[in-house]
């Protein structure tokens, strides 16, 4: 436990991919078996324990500390499960410390509900501080240590030269501790037998398209779909009654969408979509996927308020049968044909577009309602152009599959707040709060720390170094006034209302498009032009 | 200066709760600071006085424009070094616990084991006794002297890490970390944020002790102290001024030391894809360190966390506890309700947070 909890500190204070990369592989080199399996599937989210609720990890602090220092100490640190871990009385002697992750997880999956506090707590007794404050973010399921499940596996397959696509193909077929697993990668065995079950599939993903691109491709040899504003998915059902739901990276979604889950265990089928909020036959603005993808486990009520739904756009297996050798006009042809057989109201086909000359793609990308999109039109992102002849195959292959998004929205802001980055950005202001104009004065609408090139960069930070009219921790307030101050040209993907931020609104994926440093501030926009962008909600 | 003070008035205490107490002659509250009225001078004060007693270099504690200073030689050197030759009118060295007649009271120095030359302030007269701790730390520290407990009536302590939450981790197991990064990333850089004063050297030595004996690389500030540390006996090994050094060897890895401020400063950009990590009791909270963008927090204190602070006072076996600045809540609760101590909180606003305003902690 010792080594795994000095691995997710180390983790969760590391920005870098290659640096992560190299701390979870360096653990699960030197680590033996079945702890470092337990880890792998800790950090790819295959192995929940996370059921211990805050309530439960305050009562047992109670017990044991004066509540005037709990207090003080809690008020101090600002986070309940640090504070505990740093707070909990060691006893005097550790002499079983040496509690292994194996230990922890076996205890744990075998302990009941009402033996769980006791277990929680011996298992607090015998971890220094930093093991405590891991064993407490597995148990209450708040693991935020930047790592995805698709990295995790990266790692693993990095320890032989097994690639992240390989290990997700046998994935489906193992267990924690995957003791088979790393015989596999560690070459004690040929293969993985796999069968036939709920088995995540690497996606095929797709190129950016730029207009100019456009007028090379022939569009007879593209399927034109629609590029729907959702979260990309894979649902996969083994015609048993079992099935789950996998996001891009591969993380197991089921538990967030039970609906989805539970509703579409029909088939034997492994599909490509995207999963939405439909309620009342329309698609719900991104803002209500938000709320579905923000709770780990949904109330009753949440999901009967922004119900989840699945469109699909491709078939990868049917019956047993593995179609991703098959061109897309095939593939097209058999989830036509499965989608007919599936009467379930979360789930429907995605529709091809109407359009077929390279006039009608850009017009269909500007208008999808005039195009096929109808009442969908404005859940619609893009468009997706897919070659017939093209097989499913995993990563991002040139020259198959692009997607065309719609223009971003884009304000004139102004740069109001500046803040240190981390890791390489460290000592650049590189984090910026702009603002447009309210009522004579400039409020915030958004963060930006992206979409500048490092010379950019560089000039940007000089600027707020001479301009900082003051300064609070790591930022800097900069100088914003009508005639001196600096002006971005922000593009973002959407705009919803919000009640966090003081101006009421909250951009989606906001970034630099350009620096204005032609422009004055009083050139920039006004919120009116912002509400004017609201998502209909 | 000290051995012949002046009769002098008493400045204006600003705690009159004290004057009924005998001991309110060893040991009041003034706006400048404590002040000892039976022996005429002030402990660290906070702006320029005539005589003053100052417990350890670090810039919080000793102040520069006292016209007579007394503290360990090691103190004056420091201060000097720092502010240079004219920065007090006179310096008179004590050794510890050599006794010293001062005005009605008799001082001795004891070691604080905070830094090179800290030293606890104990003031005897007429049969009572008071200890100045000024910052301290009870675990053992190869670049100075160990601390040493020292019985009292009233005992006046520092609170920087005065709650349960710190207790701070062996700091061998910190350099464990450190030495394990520089083998898992031996490419990058390892820049140390360390407070040039004490946790700078104490971070080499404790490096050393490792078996790390490869060069270190110390950012320009940190040359005149480190000197100063190896001109009193302390090894350091193999250091090298970067600025001198070929650029491209520090830009390989290894380790530099530099003030904590630094690693989010220009200077840092010379390094490509550096590990930051700074050294302080500070990291314990994951907050206070994610706010300095740091990548390897080491929990490295020159204070007592908790468990030391509270056997600290118990050991004094002090009735009254007086705490000058940190945590003070915290301690006086304890001190009152599991102690029964008469306990009050100084909230001297002098003494940064830090220890220092650059994270001496």
């Amino acid at each position: 436990m010792k080594a795994f909890a000095e691995l997710l500190d180390r983790l969760s204070w590391t920005g870098g991919r290659n640096a992560k990369l190299r701390l979870i592989a360096d653990y699960l080199k030197t680590t033996p078996d079945p702890g470092r399996g337990y880890a792998l599937a800790i950090l790819t989210g295959d192995l929940d324990l996370g059921d211990a609720r805050p309530g439960l990890i305050r009562k047992l602090i109670a017990e044991r500390t004066d509540p005037t220092l709990f207090a003080l100490s809690y008020d101090y640190v600002g986070d309940l499960s640090e504070t505990v871990a740093l707070l909990w009385p060691a006893p005097h002697t550790r002499a079983n410390a040496d509690l292994s992750l194996g230990d922890v997880v076996e205890r744990l999956r075998e302990t009941g509900r009402a033996m769980l506090p006791g277990v929680i707590a011996e298992c607090l007794d015998r971890l220094d501080e930093t093991g405590r404050w891991a064993f407490l973010k597995i148990i209450t399921g708040a693991l935020r240590i930047g790592v995805s499940a698709r990295l995790a596996k990266t790692a693993a397959g990095m320890i032989g030269d097994k690639a992240a696509d390989e290990i997700e193909e046998v994935w489906h077929a193992l267990a924690p501790p995957y003791r088979d697993l790393f015989d596999w990668i560690e070459g004690r065995i040929d293969a993985i037998a796999t069968k036939d079950a709920i088995a995540f599939r690497p996606p095929m993903l797709a190129h950016p398209l730029e207009r100019e691109d456009l007028a090379a491709l022939d569009p007879a040899d593209f399927a034109v779909e629609w590029k729907w504003d959702g979260v990309r998915a894979q649902i996969v059902s083994d015609g048993r009654g079992g099935a789950a739901l996998y996001s891009r990276t591969g993380e197991n979604m089921s538990r967030a969408f039970p609906d989805l889950a539970q509703g579409l265990c029909v088939g034997h089928a492994a599909l490509d979509g995207e999963v939405l909020v439909v309620r009342a036959g329309a698609i719900l603005p991104f803002s209500a996927l938000q709320q579905r993808l923000n709770r780990k486990t949904p109330g009753v009520k949440l999901m009967a308020d922004l119900p989840g739904h699945f469109r699909a756009y491709d078939i990868l297996s049917l019956d047993g049968e593995d179609l991703r050798a098959l061109p897309l006009s095939a593939r097209r042809a058999r989830l036509e044909e499965f989608a007919r057989t599936i009467a379930a109201p979360c789930f429907s086909l995605s529709p091809l577009t109407d359009a077929r000359t390279h006039a009608q793609i850009a017009a269909a990308r500007m208008n999808p309602a005039a195009f096929g999109a109808g009442a969908d039109g404005p859940a619609v992102e893009g468009l997706m152009l897919k070659r017939w002849d093209s097989p499913y195959l995993p990563g991002r292959p040139r020259g198959l599959w692009w997607k065309w998004k719609r223009d971003p929205f884009e304000v004139d802001a102004v740069l109001m707040y500046a803040q240190r980055g981390h890791g390489k950005r460290s000592s650049f202001y590189s984090d910026y709060t702009f603002g447009v104009w309210r009522a004579g004065a400039l409020v915030p609408v958004g963060k930006a720390y992206s979409g500048f090139t490092d010379e950019e960069l560089a000039r940007i930070d000089r600027f707020v170094r001479a301009n900082t009219t003051n300064r609070f921790g790591p930022v800097r307030e900069v100088r914003h006034e009508p005639e001196r101050g600096l002006v971005f040209e922000v593009a973002f993907e959407g705009l919803n209302r919000s009640a966090r931020n003081k101006s009421g609104l909250a951009m989606r994926f906001p970034r630099i498009a350009r620096i204005r440093w032609d422009k004055h501030p009083k050139d920039a926009d006004r919120i009116e032009t912002l509400e004017r962008m609201l998502d209909p909600a | 200066m000290f051995r012949r003070p002046r009769e002098r008035a008493a400045p204006r205490a600003t705690n009159s709760d004290m004057n009924a107490d005998a001991s309110a002659q060893i040991l009041t509250l003034t706006e400048a600071g404590l002040y000892c009225p039976a022996g005429g001078f002030h402990i660290d004060p906070l702006r320029p006085v005539d005589r003053a007693v100052v417990t350890h270099g670090h810039a919080d504690h000793a102040r520069p424009g006292h016209r007579a200073v007394l503290a360990t030689g090691e103190t004056l050197d420091i201060m000097v070094a720092r502010y240079g030759e004219t920065c007090f009118g006179t310096g008179q060295a004590l050794a510890y616990g050599a006794p010293l007649k001062v005005g009605d009271t008799t001082v001795t120095l004891h070691p604080a084991g905070h830094i090179l030359g800290s030293a606890q302030v104990a003031i005897a007269y007429r049969g009572a006794r008071a200890v100045v701790s000024g910052d301290y730390k009870t675990r053992p520290d190869p670049t100075c002297a160990a601390y040493e407990p020292v019985a009292c009536d009233v005992f006046v302590s520092e609170a920087t890490f005065g709650l349960p939450v710190f207790r701070h981790p062996p700091p061998q197991q910190e350099i464990g970390k450190l030495l394990r990064s520089l083998a898992q990333f031996p490419e990058r850089t390892h820049l140390v944020g360390a407070y040039p004063l004490g946790k700078a050297q104490r971070v080499i030595r404790l490096l050393r002790d490792a078996g790390y004996d490869a060069p270190i690389f110390l950012h320009g500030a940190m040359g005149t102290l480190t000197q100063l540390y190896e001109r009193h006996g302390v090894a350091l090994g193999d250091l090298r001024p970067l600025e001198a050094a070929d650029k491209s060897v520090a830009a390989r890895g290894g380790v530099v030391v530099c003030p904590p401020s630094a690693t989010t400063d220009r200077w840092s950009r010379r390094f490509v894809d550096p590990v930051v990590a700074f050294a302080s009791g500070w990291m314990r909270v994951r907050a206070r360190a994610r706010q300095r963008g740091v990548e390897l927090p080491l929990v490295i204190s020159d204070h007592v966390d908790w468990t030391e602070l509270t056997a600290a006072v118990e050991a004094t076996g002090c009735r009254q506890l007086w705490v000058t600045h940190g945590q003070e809540d915290a301690l006086v609760h304890w001190a009152q309700q599991a102690r029964g101590l008469a306990a009050r909180p100084l909230r001297l606003l002098g003494y940064a947070e830090d220890g220092e305003p650059e994270g001496a902690a």
